[in-house]
């Protein structure tokens, strides 16, 4: 049975993806419930559903999100009953649950650079630009509305630009991005071969049957529940100069160093997965969409000749290895920040990474899982001592194992090649539930 | 977060006595749904003691039986829950009757919980729970209630032991897998 989706209502970010190379990002606070409702007043016309996003995926060249954090709900005054109906994760939010999540030493909360450890944080504005040009153009006029809501102040700002070449999107260590999203059904959106059925629409959207069918009736109220989802801030610094370093040192060829970065990740940088194209990158296969999702491993791979074991795909998508698959899927969004470190260039100290989110109907059940038992469990497939080589904690003990006859190869001592710099939990309510906070009936 | 990693030496059994509660509330890891109980050289386990609705005993060993049918015809069944073994007791207490289970795996317990659940919704080998006292209706769909019953049921060890501690289901299985392969070789060169 098919669920209708109120499509005019669910925030563009949540289904449909902006035809953008820029974006902003603003962490802001509200130093009053009514200067809060003043500025999302002015702005709530300016954020897109995904009918309208769909409608006319150009027409303003710039697409808007907004989400809170727990005490910006509060600090707009939702009274406590509706608040203590929040799921406990997002009430803690993430620097609370570092622990679960892996946020550790370098990756801890204490070492965060974009202030969203503050308990001051309280919402998130977030821009997609088609250009520079809308992108400033955008900046200046919400920094004219923030002049006009003096109770509403800027922790701190992200901006966002593609890295060169633009003709494909991929991040800073030059691996191909956006491969594996789930399809959710009732969008009319067709998933990839290998990418299993349309998932129900609520594993990510509130007030719709889930995988087992149960619709969630919290939190409450209805109109700010309906068409609402939660939403993981992570931004994370990826150090491309001791990533590419540590390709040399562990091949001699150009042909060598490819493999490297391709049994951490699982695909090429081109984007074609090792389990179909195990021996030499194939990028017409990386860039094809229609085939480069379709493989999994129980059959295909099941001891990681191909695919790692502790790969990051392995581990972010466990695919036919995994149980309950379907209640575990999340759906990534964002892009990357930072100059793009020319090849063969020194590392420069600059930060540069990807600042993304990950959208789910339960943090703990799909976010928190995937950090705790995927990313950070060191026994992960029986593995012992690793952790996921790209976004796990890597604090330089642990070890990567490479599959291969007759003997392994294994890495000790793998460095850290990303950090977390920003962290934090929101909830992007619908339309209807952004006018419910503004204080319009 | 599990650290699993530390090499511990399977040819010596080790003891370990626990402090009350189950764990040091000082060293205790943080999991998704509260503190985890530390692996031990009998690995994770849990022992669940709950009362039983009275009159249900049937139930029980209809159960019974019905998990040996279900892991006969889906012998992966349980796979989820990365187990050593499972037992199960019905014991009276001043006329009441109790029931027991207790569990040895591999994980600790947070990490699989939504999947146990999904399992037994799943292969409908569901039904000895809610036969417990207290046991929330809707766990099925409500996998922190399900977890909740659990940890307040759960009478944490206060002393464990492994003949060969710390040794996973699966590296023994892998053990045995080469052991048998070995006397395959072996076959084969006479």
């Amino acid at each position: 049975m098919s669920t209708t989706l109120e499509l005019d209502d669910i925030q563009y970010l949540v289904l449909a993806r902006a035809p953008a190379i820029t974006g902003r990002y603003e962490f802001l606070t509200f130093k009053d419930a009514a200067a809060g409702r003043k500025w999302l007043t002015a702005l709530i016309d300016k954020v897109p559903s995904v009918a309208a996003a769909k409608r006319a995926p150009d027409a303003d060249q710039r697409w808007i999100s907004i989400a809170f954090t727990f005490n910006g709900l509060r600090a707009l005054g939702v009274d406590d009953a509706a608040l203590a109906t929040f799921p406990e994760e997002f009430r803690a939010g993430m620097p609370a649950r570092a622990e679960v999540l892996g946020d550790s030493g370098s990756h801890a909360p204490a070492n965060w650079r974009d202030g969203t450890d503050d308990p001051r944080l309280h919402a998130i504005v977030i821009l997609f630009a088609r250009d520079t040009a809308a992108h400033d153009r955008c900046v200046a006029e919400h920094a004219k509305l923030l002049a006009d809501c003096p109770g509403v102040e800027v922790i701190s700002t992200l901006d966002l630009i593609a890295t060169p070449p633009f003709d494909y999107a991929h991040d800073h260590f030059g691996y191909r991005d956006r491969m594996s999203q789930p399809a959710v059904e009732g969008t009319g959106d067709l998933p990839t071969p290998g990418s299993g059925a349309p998932l129900k629409a609520g594993e990510f959207i509130a007030g719709y049957p889930d995988e087992f069918g149960v619709t969630a009736t919290l939190p409450e109220p209805q109109c700010l529940m309906k068409n609402g989802t939660y939403m993981a801030y992570r931004r994370l610094e990826e150090h491309v100069g001791k990533f590419r370093d540590f390709l040399r040192e562990h091949g001699n060829t150009a042909e060598e160093q490819e493999l490297i970065a391709a049994k951490l990740m699982g695909r090429w940088r081109s984007g074609a997965p090792l389990t179909l194209a195990p021996e030499k990158d194939d990028p017409g296969l990386g860039a094809d969409s229609q085939r480069n999702n379709n493989f999994n491993y129980a059959k295909q791979d099941p001891q990681g000749y191909a695919v790692p074991l502790g790969s990051h795909i392995r581990r972010m998508n466990p695919r036919d290895t995994g149980h309950n698959m379907n209640r575990r899927r999340m759906i990534r969004r964002g892009g990357t920040y930072g100059p793009a470190l020319p090849e063969g260039a020194p590392e420069d100290g600059v930060e540069r990474g990807i600042a993304a989110f990950v959208i789910c109907g339960s943090l703990i059940r799909q976010f928190e899982f995937a950090q705790n038992v995927w990313v950070n469990d060191r026994n992960f497939h029986e593995l012992g001592n690793e952790r996921d080589p790209v976004c796990g904690n890597q604090d330089g003990t642990l070890e990567y194992k490479i599959p291969k006859r007759p003997i392994r190869k294994k890495i000790t001592g793998l460095p850290a090649f990303t950090t977390l710099r920003g962290g934090a939990y929101f909830f992007l309510p619908g339309l209807a539930g952004l006018r419910h906070l503004a204080g319009q009936r | 977060m599990t650290d699993s990693s530390t090499k511990y030496d399977w040819s010596k059994p080790a003891a370990k006595a626990l402090p009350k509660g189950g764990y040091d509330p000082k060293e205790v890891q943080q999991g998704r749904y509260g503190p985890i109980f530390p692996k031990t050289p009998s690995c994770y386990g849990f022992s669940i003691i709950a009362k039983i609705i009275q009159g249900r005993e049937e139930k029980f060993y209809e159960y019974a039986r019905k998990l040996e049918t279900t892991v006969a015809a889906q012998p992966n069944a349980l796979d989820v829950l990365k187990l050593h073994y499972l037992r199960w007791n019905l014991f009276e207490i001043k006329g009441d009757t109790y029931f027991q289970y207790m569990g040895i795996f591999d994980t600790d317990f947070d990490k699989y919980t939504e999947d146990a659940v999904a399992i037994f919704a799943a292969t409908g080998i569901d039904t000895v729970f809610e036969n417990l006292d207290g046991f929330p209706a809707d766990w099925k769909t409500n996998a922190s209630a399900f977890i909740q019953f659990v940890r307040n049921h759960h009478c944490p060890s206060f002393l464990e032991y492994g003949e060969y501690p710390y040794v996973s289901a699966e590296e023994i299985k892998k053990a045995l897998r080469l052991k048998a392969a070995f006397g395959e070789a072996l076959d084969q060169m006479q």
